[in-house]
């Protein structure tokens, strides 16, 4: 049977998750292997170096670089305080003299007889990482963090913006193909991750930030509506550093697209569990896509093999004419095909439900885990 | 094996989206490239591992070819038979490429050299740090800190010159300590090519903070440019630690029979070999899922030498591209830019959200003639905002090319001037995706126009099938073969560019035109605003007699004739009289841009 690969987003009912918890530099691990952990649980701290404030002392005093040592009466290592003096002159009178001083609280880090500065940071700020996930702690890296193993549902969506949330998974409609108002959102959905069907519009996700609501979660927005809300286009696909509130998750693409039914159906059957969210996304160099894990009391892992397609395999069209349609594979052909726009390409025959088949670039379907 | 044994050779290019297979065999008639195959990289989650995208591509070129090239997950060698190859060989650029940030003293000078070395290394320059930046130095601090580059290269001072700025700009790099983009188990290697009086200082401020490579100084004097060792250097480091480190590489480098090479450092090195032996002015470009890349290579004259040096350019537009990059092209050139090129109305939010489409799902390809002309009109904007770029980093070096003196060094409306002269370039090669892969080579020779703006006359040429990568690593292990198949199978001559420099009036004849052909004549004239279309075949030349408006300009001045020969092609010769820049009139868009593409056939009617 003919095969071909193509790379695909997760959806499944059972998987083991790890999640990787590090900190950004060394620091403290706070849990052993084998602890359970809740999603807002603080697992290692570290403590980020602080700014580097620079002083030319040397211009300052009026002195050469390589005399700066003796003139210098802090040393590396030193705590000093705003408007502390660091370093002075000592003239035969002292009216005369010249003083250099500490530009913000901190500890001087270098004193440079090339250059003639002096360096000094601030104190150190703390920084700390949760868990995300409620799961157990299998692996400890001293000093650097921690991986956390849940097992349960997980989703993938294709793009998001914000951070990670943690919250109850709520159902805002009953049907993938739904489009919300603003009307259909209030405070009962305060704190939560909510399942919003298809499309969500600008005033939705305006009226889901006025109620509180934690992520969205939707089948497509419109590009003229994310520029909207972070006040830039998105160049490049790098997201999760955005401060939202509600974090947005997209499971399908860009435009009023309807949830693949597999990602409704699995969101819709775990409805009421506590999940996670994350919307960050790096398409490019280590692909990172939003996510949602539910946790479960239990559970199995499901084997994974390599998404590849065979005769039966269920797809969806990623690309125009019929993008988001979903369907499974007819037929494979072996050579290359001329499409409408006269490419000469490998594609695949897909048999959609309502009953037409179509010709596809390979390119341009997505395999669908079953 | 010694280079001339080798009779089949396997190549493979790992870029960002797509890895490239191409097969190459010795036939009687010397090295061809016979078949191709390609898969997408999977350098990234959930595979990680490069090798897997290598496998796939050489399966589809095993399906293509009948050749078993591949043992389970070995490659078979040698070739024996309808089996094996003798070697392996390959460029990359996936998960990001080589990164690289750079800093110097002086913005336009050592700065300025080191990011040319970086860039000539084939890297993506993430930032260039200068003692004379304008920022703060605790901005420069953050900046150091908040990037993750895969290597810094740090130079600065003239051999005996300031010693003092460039240890400052080494304190900085300690005080921000960063990281390497991809692991954390090692030091991030930095390359220092400054002042060699401030090679102790830097060391200690350095120290154990830094896996830090002295090599000579870039800039050894201000009359005198030394980038090749800084080069090597970072070739050096890319493999060792950058190549260490990603998904699946020490695999794929003990598979290959030569170093792997970054992507854009190939591309460079057969864009050269072309224009050295060819001795022709030459403009390159590579447009990737990722990246953008222009080469240059002009021949420029020395004033005091009385003789011309060949300069060398390269100049990479990160977030330029068409797949992961598409959206910032959006981002950067703004949709009316890109609308201007689409010949037919479109929703403005239907576009957008196309676009971003393929942002996320950058393997896509256009399937209907409709999303064809789209991602054309995008790659238009891709290719005109990275030549921008090209001409703003291919500027005369201070005192080097052009025998300025000291003084004229500093006077900084002379060091503005970029070396791309667009009446003096010979030729223009596309690479990359959208320009190989156009379904229609008129289509290709279109968007080079439109992005480029060639001016007088200047031949059009493109990658048959983007195997310029493949080529570059294949041109260090044998030239031969190399040189033979990029002549047989990788150059496609699509024609000759003749534009006129500026404009004239709407309905006047920019242009009168006679073409002989091995002595049959054709003629015609060329209304301003319109282009026309000459067919004369691959391997042919004309002669061509050109008599243009009395404030029309050629080449030669406005209203001179000119006399010019030109080289046929797949498309043919070209008469653009659009004038420069390319005017889109915004009122009867769709019109006049489906006119321009009927003149030269580009899409089915």
């Amino acid at each position: 049977m003919a095969h071909a690969y193509t790379p695909g987003l997760r959806v499944t009912q059972q998987a083991t998750i790890r999640k990787e918890r590090m900190l950004p530099i060394a620091g403290r691990v706070l849990v052993e292997v084998g602890a359970k952990v809740q999603a807002s649980d603080v697992v290692a701290r570290a403590e980020l170096p602080g700014d580097v404030a620079t002083v030319n002392v040397v211009n300052q005093l009026g002195i050469a670089a390589g005399d700066l040592e003796r003139f210098m009466l802090k040393k590396p290592g030193d705590a000093v305080a705003k408007d502390e003096v660091i370093a002075q002159t000592r003239p035969m009178i002292k009216w005369f003299r010249n003083v250099a001083r500490a530009p913000v609280d901190g500890s001087i880090e270098t004193v440079s007889s090339v250059t003639g500065q002096v360096l000094v940071r601030t104190a150190p700020r703390p920084v700390e990482v949760r868990a995300y996930v409620d799961g157990v702690v299998v692996e400890v890296r001293p000093g650097e963090g921690v991986v956390i193993e849940t097992t349960g549902a997980f989703v993938q969506g294709i793009l998001g913006v914000g951070g990670e949330v943690a919250g109850e998974l709520v159902m805002a409609v009953d049907s993938p193909k739904a489009v919300l108002t603003p009307k259909d959102l209030d405070e009962r959905f305060a704190g939560k991750i909510v399942v919003a069907g298809a499309l969500v519009s600008y005033a939705v996700y305006q009226r889901a930030a006025q109620v509180g609501i934690a992520a969205l979660v939707c089948g497509g927005f419109h590009d003229s509506d994310l520029r909207r809300l972070l006040g830039y286009d998105l160049g490049v696909a790098i997201t999760g550093h955005e401060a939202l509130k509600p974090i947005l998750i997209m499971t399908e693409g860009f435009g009023d697209i309807a949830m693949a039914d597999r990602t409704f159906s699995l969101l819709k059957a775990n409805a009421g569990r506590r999940c996670s969210a994350n919307g960050a996304t790096q398409i490019r160099a280590g692909v990172l896509r939003p996510e949602i894990i539910i946790p479960a009391a239990g559970g199995v892992q499901a084997a994974r093999g390599a998404l590849g397609l065979t005769e039966g395999s269920p797809v969806r069209i990623i690309r125009q004419p019929g993008f988001g349609r979903l369907g499974t594979v007819k037929s494979l052909p072996s050579g290359v095909q001329v499409v409408e726009s006269e490419a000469k390409v490998r594609v695949i025959e897909v048999q959609f439900p309502e009953g037409d088949v179509a010709i596809v670039p390979r390119a341009n379907v997505e395999a669908i885990e079953s | 094996m010694k280079p001339e044994d080798l009779n089949v050779i396997v190549a493979t290019d790992c870029g960002s989206t797509t890895t490239k297979a191409i097969l190459i065999e010795r036939k009687p008639e010397g090295y061809r490239q016979t078949y191709r195959g390609e898969a997408p990289t999977t350098v990234e989650a959930p595979y990680e591992d490069v090798t897997r995208g290598v496998l796939n591509a050489m399966a589809e070129l095993e399906e293509l070819s009948g050749r078993k090239i591949l043992d389970g997950e070995r490659i078979i060698t040698p070739a024996r038979g309808n089996e094996g190859v003798d070697v392996y060989i390959s460029t990359s650029s996936a998960g990001g490429g080589l990164q690289m940030m750079v800093a110097g003293v002086v913005q336009s000078m050592t700065a300025e050299s080191a990011e040319r070395a970086a860039l000539g290394a084939g890297a993506i320059v993430m930032d260039v740090l200068a003692s004379n930046d304008n920022r703060a130095p605790h901005e420069k601090i953050e900046r150091i800190r908040t990037l993750r580059p895969d290597m810094v290269l740090l130079s600065g001072g003239t051999d005996g010159g300031t010693v003092r700025h460039v240890v400052e700009m080494a304190e900085f790099l300690a005080a921000a300590n960063p990281r390497p983009r991809l692991g954390s188990s090692y030091n991030l290697p930095v390359v220092y090519a400054g002042n060699i009086d401030a090679r102790e200082a830097v060391k200690k401020s350095l120290g154990g903070k830094a896996e830090l490579h002295i090599t000579e100084n870039l800039r050894p004097t201000l009359e005198r440019e030394n980038l090749g060792p800084a080069r090597d250097e970072i070739h050096d480091l890319f493999l060792k630690h950058v190549m260490a480190q990603a998904p699946g590489y020490p695999k794929l480098m003990q598979w290959v029979g030569a170093p792997i090479m970054p992507t854009p450092a190939a591309v460079g090195n057969i864009i050269q070999r072309i224009a050295r032996s060819r001795s022709i002015n030459i403009v390159g470009v590579d447009i990737g899922g990722a990246t953008t890349d222009v080469f240059s290579d002009y021949a420029i004259p020395s004033e005091e030498a009385k003789t011309l040096e060949r300069i060398f350019n390269r100049s990479v537009s990160a977030n330029l591209g068409m797949s992961y990059s598409v959206s910032n092209v959006l981002a950067e050139a703004g949709l009316a830019n890109i609308l201007r090129w689409v010949p037919f109305d479109i929703d403005e939010s239907d576009l957008r959200d196309r676009i971003k489409n393929k942002m996320i799902r950058p393997t896509t390809i256009p399937q209907t003639l409709e999303e064809l002309k789209i991602e054309q009109a995008i790659g238009r904007e891709a290719l005109r905002l990275a030549f921008v770029q090209h001409k703003r980093l291919a500027v005369g070096l201070k005192g080097v090319q052009r025998g300025r003196t000291i003084s004229e060094s500093f006077d900084t409306s002379a060091s503005g001037e970029t070396l791309i002269d667009m009446r003096t370039l010979n030729m223009i090669v596309g690479s990359g995706g959208v320009l190989s892969h156009a379904p229609r080579r008129a289509q290709s020779a279109m968007m080079i126009i439109d992005s480029f703006a060639p001016e007088a006359i200047t031949r059009l040429c493109v990658d048959s099938i983007f195997m310029m990568p493949h080529l570059g690593v294949l041109a260090e292990i044998n030239e031969q073969a190399a040189t033979e198949v990029f002549e047989r199978d990788c150059l496609i001559s699509l024609g000759t560019c003749v534009s006129s420099v500026n404009e004239v009036k709407a309905g006047a004849v920019c242009f009168e035109y006679v073409m002989d052909v091995a002595g049959a004549k054709r003629e015609g004239a060329v209304q301003a605003g319109e282009m026309v279309l000459e067919p004369l075949a691959d391997g042919l030349t004309a002669k061509v007699s050109l008599r243009p408006h009395r404030s029309v300009d050629l080449g030669a001045g406005r209203g001179k004739p000119v006399e010019a020969e030109v080289h046929g092609g797949v498309v043919g010769v070209i008469f653009d009289g659009r004038g420069r820049p390319i005017v889109v009139p915004e009122t009867d868009r769709s019109k006049t841009v489906t006119r321009w593409a009927q003149a030269l056939g580009a899409y089915p009617a």
